[in-house]
């Protein structure tokens, strides 16, 4: 009995760790009108064509990302598994490499190599800009994109499927987009949810290539404003974990993988 | 020159030769079975007929083309794998009628050609399952409708029954074999169970260590082995030692027992080798049976319409089969028997 109560309080104790900065947090962003709980903070935000601007940026950094991202991660893992299962080790050291390298070292790293005195001057124009940001955002995305891909590929026999595709007359596009890509659909939606979360959030690469994304305007809200930022914070928080659920939502709704439980 | 020819064809793997100098005609719609052992090398000759091996050397012609240098993807061939191969995100009509929609077939004829698939395994209904929600005796026929559906030139089995349980097994290798005879389709069947190619075959290449040792009618091959390994191998074999006495006439000795084979025994002396099939051996005397050995019963498994006993004769284990009869109970073990056997039953084995 005495050993079920003691879970309790260390649940609630780290329960408590948790939730009550954010309850703090919210609750300070819904103090902006003196006296009176309102949404007010929210409305400000929400309305501030800054706002709207650099939120949609980073949204549709996002996507780009999420589909330059598939777009490499799925054939490389695709044919790590099927064709150099000897350098699967090495693949995913490299595509680990981003969670131990500190983003400020690959953005000083890009910008030396990139900048406007060098072969290919991508920092010189506003679309290079972006382009180098998106293969940078891809870098960022990699190690959760290639585990959460590859870890759908174990769960299908892909060499099978692909000589079954092949004698039916297939090539190597059509199998990728119609047989693999499908097959492991869930898994990339899983990496793709995370890689949105991240590119929503990310601070340096955007500052140090100055783009006005959204994670430089919530840096500036946090430097100049009070109750803002907080409402920006919460704002961050909840599409995080609307992420998070879709995921869970995609994962329990898919309708052919229910038979490999 | 048959529809698919298979010349000198040769694989290595590192310093390993799998397929040593394979040679095979076969006819438009025949059926040949690769009968072997794992690791005989019959896959690997299947998998270089569909594509999926390039030969080290050899070639392979198809209706007269030579497609030893084309892609798998190129070569119009339907293949069913051991172990289905479906593909999970589309609906049973949507694996049918894949090959249709990369060929780029318009859509009504998809819709045709996969409903008159469909009906032809016999699930014309379950057009719209996914593959989980079929049993396995069922995924495995819409396999069989799926590499059908494109009408290819050679149909490719893989041990397409070795996945599934022992009943489904004998019914559906019934079904193939009449969906083959329908369609007329070449078709190549690689199996390691001996029953199945006896059942189904037109033609059995029985494979050893890379070589095809025996290529055959079913009946050939069970009668009349030319190996020791296609005789062991196929169907349950005793063998005896045996010592010449006289190879011009056929005069042999068995244990004590001088027996006449009355065919010459060429470039035989000294001790060889006689095999003979649980179904030639009666217990006991019978009429025509010149043979006559004594020996020991040791274990009787009465396995239902068939009992199967082996007697100890001089030392070499026979087994025989004969039928259950209510009114004969079989013999006790440890009990002595006689056994008879017809001196033309006797093989005597090469090597």
């Amino acid at each position: 009995m005495t050993r079920r109560l003691v879970s309790w309080i260390i649940l609630v104790l780290g329960a408590t760790y948790f939730i009550l900065p954010l309850f703090g947090m919210f609750n300070f962003s819904l103090k902006m009108k003196r006296g009176v709980l309102s949404f007010e903070a929210y409305r400000v935000v929400l309305n501030d064509p800054q706002f709207q601007q650099t939120f949609g940026y980073s949204v549709i950094l996002a996507l780009l990302t999420i589909v330059l991202g598939v777009l490499i991660v799925v054939p490389t893992a695709y044919w790590v598994r099927l064709r150099l299962p000897g350098v699967r080790p090495y693949v995913e050291f490299i595509t680990l490499l981003p969670l131990v390298i500190p983003p400020i070292v690959i953005v000083f790293g890009y910008i030396r190599l990139y900048n406007t005195s060098s072969i290919l001057p991508l920092t010189g124009s506003w679309m290079g800009t972006n382009i180098l940001i998106l293969f940078g955002y891809a870098a960022l995305a990699l190690p959760y994109m290639y585990r959460a891909v590859d870890t759908g590929l174990r769960t299908i026999d892909v060499a099978t499927l692909t000589e079954a595709a092949q004698s039916l007359g297939a090539g190597w596009t059509r199998i990728l987009a119609t047989v693999i890509l499908p097959n492991v659909l869930v898994s990339v939606l899983s990496g793709a949810f995370l890689t949105f979360a991240i590119v929503i959030g990310e601070y340096v690469y955007a500052a140090l290539l100055n783009l006005n994304t959204f994670g430089p305007y919530m840096v500036w809200m946090g430097g100049n404003r009070a109750y803002e930022p907080s409402a920006l914070a919460v704002i961050a928080f909840g599409i995080t974990w609307a992420c998070m659920g879709l995921i869970n939502l995609f994962t329990r709704f898919s309708k052919h993988t229910k038979a490999q439980k | 020159m048959g529809f698919l020819d298979l010349s000198h064809l040769e694989k290595s793997f590192g310093t390993t030769r799998v397929v040593k100098d394979f040679n095979l005609s076969v006819e438009q719609g025949e059926f040949v079975s690769f009968l072997g052992p794992s690791g005989c090398g019959k896959t690997t000759v299947l998998r270089m007929v569909a594509g999926f091996e390039t030969p080290s050397s050899g070639s392979i012609r198809i209706d007269g083309q030579e497609v030893t240098g084309l892609r798998p993807n190129q070569r119009n061939i339907g293949m069913v794998f051991q172990a289905y191969a479906l593909f999970p995100n589309l609906t049973v009509a949507g694996n049918v009628g894949f090959g249709l929609r990369v060929a780029g077939h318009p859509k009504a004829e998809i819709a045709a050609r996969v409903e008159e698939m469909l009906s032809l395994i016999g699930l014309p209904e379950l057009g719209e399952r996914y593959p989980f929600q079929l049993s396995g005796g069922q995924q495995q026929r819409v396999a069989l409708a799926r590499a059908l559906a494109p009408r290819p030139r050679v149909l490719l089995l893989d041990e397409p029954l070795s996945a599934l349980d022992a009943k489904i097994r004998v019914s559906l290798r019934e079904e193939i074999k009449q969906i083959q005879r329908k369609l007329g389709i070449t078709t190549i069947f690689v199996t390691h169970d001996q029953e199945e190619a006896l059942s189904i075959s037109d033609r059995i290449v029985v494979m050893h260590q890379g070589i095809a040792d025996q290529t055959g009618t079913p009946f050939e091959i069970y009668n009349t082995p030319t190996t020791r390994f296609v005789a062991q191998f196929v169907g349950t074999l005793n063998t005896l030692d045996a010592k010449v006495l006289d190879a011009a006439t056929g005069q042999i000795q068995i244990g004590e027992v001088p027996v006449a084979l009355n065919r010459a025994l060429p470039g035989a002396n000294g001790a060889i080798s006689l095999a003979l099939r649980p179904e030639v051996v009666a217990l006991g005397r019978r009429e025509g049976h010149g043979v006559v050995l004594e020996g020991r019963i040791s274990e009787v498994h009465f396995l239902g319409s068939v009992i199967r006993i082996r007697v100890d004769v001089a030392g070499h284990i026979v087994s025989l089969d004969t039928f259950n009869r209510p009114d004969a109970p079989p013999p006790a073990v440890g009990s002595t028997a006689e056994i008879s056997v017809s001196a033309r039953d006797l093989l005597v084995l090469a090597d």
